[in-house]
């Protein structure tokens, strides 16, 4: 009895893996390996090229756009991750003072952006930011004087879309760690507070340790999610001006779509792969860690 | 001092929330005015004139209409097919025993690493021999491959109690019939959520249909409204009347689905709702 079972289950689970499986494959493992391999000649985009090795390796060490792209990435992720996680932790915090339906709409104000496709993000701060008509121009008149084309600007261009990602995508993190304040047990904090515990000594010493977990998950997320950065620098500053805002990703798209360099943009984006894998074991590690 | 500052607290939260609402506030009140009145200085909360003249032109002047009939069907498909081929696979990784079980789970596993914006090269290049370049399945396939909802299924099928299975299996049904009548209708609720944010990733999504489809023929509206800069010029009530339009699906399926939203949000990020 137990053998025809068996092999039914055999030809069952053919049936109910093959379309995913068959999917996988063709459009995952092999565009993968495929991309490996092409990160070894200097095929264009579509069609064939010659073998050269390493040497498309060797010509990202001296490739000062793609190391410059490299630096800007890492200077995003560092206007973006730190203080995205921590004002989610802050808003989520302030979001749970509030009672019933005010809470609700808060969290929904704090959300919306975040289900919106970059295109309407990018239109709506095109407005807000204009440096004629838009209405943030009030305020930094105010402060510095003057109106500023920010997206134009070397200086304001990276900061100003790393401002922008934040209010597009922190509803995110907030959902997360309204989740995560949610689970502290009231007993816990009713404890703290017999005991005295009040304020910024009961953040430190209760919700800070309690919530770390979430944390240590939210800031991994969004180290991945920011080491990807193309749509809104796309979008918004072309990785201009003068360079002065290109990433990593837009760097593969230059030398494979703009340039025909199909073997060289496979060549980031095998690097970009290698650091993401890299990092996502981390993250592996973070959601596991975490207490159910 | 104590009194005051739970008070000063939500108030400022409340602030918060307000200028976080503004942008959207702000975008949607511009598209209803007229082109002149919207580079009027000053702050005019509301439109002196109320005009749905930007809708009119955008759907006049534009293909939206034809970017939104590609951006419903491709990412209708998608969603059928990302919870078609993940159910089953998370059932058959859940209920059967079968060699290379485990080495798929392992696999599944590890795709999570693989960057998608890594593959746009090597995607391009599959699509372009499948003949695919600007066509609805070349938007559709690269996107089929979502390895968290495979997990997802199988944790949720993990849950159900053997017994149900096992009268199931005495009653003489077979693994499809299981399958269909009794594991998805006790996991409605999760395929209902996974349905609503795998449609609206695949409408947001931006980059893959920016690549592949370069034609009217398949464009999606998340893209095609970025492409119109040139006829437009700088006419903000317009450009924010066609950012309205693309935006109107996601923002009111995630109105009416809150709690399915952030429940499979939640679950995507690892986190059990």
């Amino acid at each position: 009895m137990p053998a025809p079972r068996r092999r039914g289950q055999v030809r069952d689970a053919l049936i109910f893996t093959g379309p995913f499986v068959a999917a996988y494959l063709v459009l995952f493992v092999y565009p993968t390996a495929r991309m490996v391999l092409m990160s070894f000649t200097d095929a264009p985009l579509v069609g064939d090229g010659g073998w050269v090795g390493l040497n498309n390796y060797f010509r990202l060490g001296r490739d000062a756009l793609f190391l410059k792209s490299v630096g800007h990435t890492f200077y995003f992720v560092a206007l973006t991750v730190v203080p995205t996680t921590l004002l989610g932790l802050l808003i989520a915090m302030g979001v749970l003072r509030l009672r019933g339906a005010l809470q609700r709409i808060a969290l929904a104000a704090f959300f919306l952006p975040y289900v919106l496709p970059v295109s309407v993000v990018y239109r709506i701060w095109e407005w807000m930011l204009d440096p004629q008509f838009g209405i943030v121009q009030y305020p930094v008149r105010l402060i510095i004087g003057h109106p500023v084309a920010m997206w134009a600007d070397p200086l304001w261009a990276m900061p100003s879309v790393a401002f922008i990602t934040i209010w597009w995508t922190n509803g995110f993190n907030v959902l997360l760690f309204v989740a995560g304040l949610r689970n502290i047990s009231q007993d816990v904090l009713d404890a703290a507070a017999l005991d005295g515990a009040r304020g910024s000594a009961r953040f430190r010493h209760i919700v800070w340790p309690l919530i770390w977990p979430v944390t240590a998950l939210v800031l991994t997320i969004q180290l991945i999610l920011q080491l990807k950065i193309f749509d809104q620098i796309y979008l918004m500053t072309q990785g201009g001006p003068f360079n002065s805002t290109y990433v990593v990703v837009q760097y593969i798209y230059r030398q494979a779509f703009q340039s025909n360099h199909g073997g060289y943009g496979a060549t980031v984006a095998v690097v970009l792969f290698a650091v993401i894998a890299a990092l996502s074991t981390l993250q592996f590690q973070a959601v596991r860690a975490r207490p159910a | 001092m104590r009194r005051i500052r739970p008070f000063l607290l939500t108030a400022l939260t409340l602030t918060a929330a307000g200028f976080w609402f503004f942008p959207l506030y702000w975008a949607v009140v511009t598209s209803l005015k007229p082109e002149d009145e919207v580079v009027q200085p000053g702050l005019a909360l509301l439109p002196h004139t109320w005009s749905l003249g930007s809708y009119a032109y955008v759907f006049r002047h534009t293909a939206i209409l034809r970017w939104y009939i590609n951006s419903t069907g491709t990412s209708a498909i998608i969603t059928l097919a990302v919870i078609g081929l993940s159910s089953c696979c998370g059932y058959a990784l859940s209920q059967l025993r079968f060699p290379g079980r485990a080495l798929l789970y392992a696999t599944i596993l590890a795709s999570f690493m693989v960057p998608i914006q890594a593959m746009i090269v090597t995607h391009f290049v599959l699509m372009s021999d499948f003949g695919l370049i600007d066509s609805w399945l070349g938007v559709i396939l690269p996107q089929l491959i979502v390895p968290v909802t495979v997990i997802i299924y199988k944790q949720f099928f993990d849950q159900i109690q053997k017994e149900f299975r096992e009268a199931a299996l005495l009653d003489g049904a077979n693994e499809i019939q299981i399958f269909a009548r009794v594991y998805m209708p006790m996991n409605w609720g999760v395929t209902t959520a996974l349905a609503i944010i795998t449609f609206i990733g695949a409408w947001n999504n931006f980059l893959w249909p920016f690549l592949v489809a370069n034609s009217n023929d398949s464009m999606t509206v998340t893209v095609g409204i970025t492409q119109v800069h040139d006829n437009f010029g700088v006419q903000y009530a317009r450009n924010l009347a066609g950012a309205v339009i693309a935006a109107l699906p996601v923002a009111v399926a995630y109105l009416l689905f809150q709690r399915r939203v952030t429940e499979a949000l939640m679950l995507s990020a690892g986190i059990k709702g």
